[in-house]
């Protein structure tokens, strides 16, 4: 592995972690408000649930690896 | 710190206080174990070293991120804060369930110390093994803190209250470890890693949402549903997770019991 594949590997462990799905998610989540946003809709709404859902969807496949595993 | 500080404020300050006094815990553990093992001296230079270059990052970056438009900041910033802090919630739910080992002080000073034993005799003098460890140990631990600090500051205009908060976290880790003079086993550290999820979830929820271009009702006073808010779901999560591992626990011994029962009557 060369320092740079070390450094990329490093930056995204540090930045996304192991669940590569929740932080798109949070991508997805705050392009929509964007897009809300710019056509002047209302586009609080859309963080909350999506912040529970991208949680308990990362929980749910954590503890299904989980269980895979014992 | 004065009495004027707003409640957006006191929660950043106190945001950052848990991240870094979970973090420096952790970095205790390791200082301490080089340190009783091999060098005193050696390990504190490694966190005298360390420090500075985590100072020298918020230094070189804080005024760097404060310069940024205020939308463009929020929207990284809060995407950033959000990934991390339900990072840091999901494995706090997880341990809490007894899906994921809970971090053990203790075990960990242990394996540190076995493993600077059996890295050969320190050297007289300056050991370059303890300054190593000590240094990797409280950088690795300190950056996570480094960017929340830095994150958390920029966005508020309040590097230097976040900077405070993370110093005297650590003043407060390390007094409690010299007057301890072991790993600090007894801090809650679960606990506290569920809180800061808590917190850095909301407020990258609330600063991502604000720079993408949305308008929360009520303004900043939103927080103060979107925390507890959080924090309760979250814990409703916590608490149906271990209710369904316990559940399925019960069943698997119930089922291993009834297969050793039908065992014993054939073999009779």
């Amino acid at each position: 592995m060369t320092r740079l594949d070390a450094f990329v590997r490093g930056v995204w462990d540090f930045v996304v972690g192991d669940d590569w799905l929740t932080a798109l998610g949070v991508v997805l989540a705050l392009g929509l408000t964007a897009l809300l946003a710019n056509a002047s809709l209302s586009a609080w709404w859309v963080m909350p649930p999506a912040v529970v859902g991208l949680l308990a969807l990362s929980i749910w496949r954590a503890a299904q690896g989980g269980s895979r595993r014992r | 710190m004065g009495s004027n500080m707003s409640a957006t404020e006191t929660a950043l300050a106190l945001s950052v206080f848990l991240a870094c006094a979970v973090e420096a815990v952790e970095a205790l553990t390791i200082v301490l174990a080089v340190g009783t093992t091999r060098s005193w001296s050696s390990a504190m230079s490694g966190v005298g070293a360390a420090t500075v270059t985590l100072a020298a990052i918020v230094a070189a970056l804080g005024p760097a991120l404060t310069a940024l438009p205020i939308n463009l900041l929020r929207v990284a910033v809060g995407g950033l804060l959000l990934v991390f802090g339900l990072q840091w919630l999901r494995k706090a739910i997880l341990r809490s369930a007894g899906l994921k080992a809970k971090h053990d002080e203790l075990q960990a000073y242990a394996q540190e110390r076995n493993a600077a034993s059996a890295a050969g005799a320190a050297r007289a003098g300056f050991d370059g093994y303890a300054f190593a460890i000590a240094f990797k140990g409280v950088l690795l631990e300190g950056l996570e803190v480094a960017f929340i600090v830095l994150t958390f500051g920029a966005n508020q205009h309040r590097v230097a209250l976040a900077a405070a908060a993370a110093g005297l976290a650590v003043l407060v880790v390390i007094a409690a470890g010299v007057a301890a003079r072991a790993p600090l086993a007894k801090v809650p550290e679960n606990m506290m890693k569920f809180a800061v999820g808590v917190m850095l979830s909301s407020f990258g929820m609330f600063w991502g949402a604000e720079g993408a271009g949305a308008s929360w009702p009520g303004g900043d006073a939103a927080l103060l549903a979107i925390v507890p808010g959080l924090f309760l779901l979250a814990t409703a999560m916590a608490w149906t997770v271990g209710r369904m591992v316990s559940a399925t626990a019960i069943a698997r011994t119930a089922a291993a019991r009834v297969e050793a029962t039908d065992e014993a009557r054939a073999s009779a």
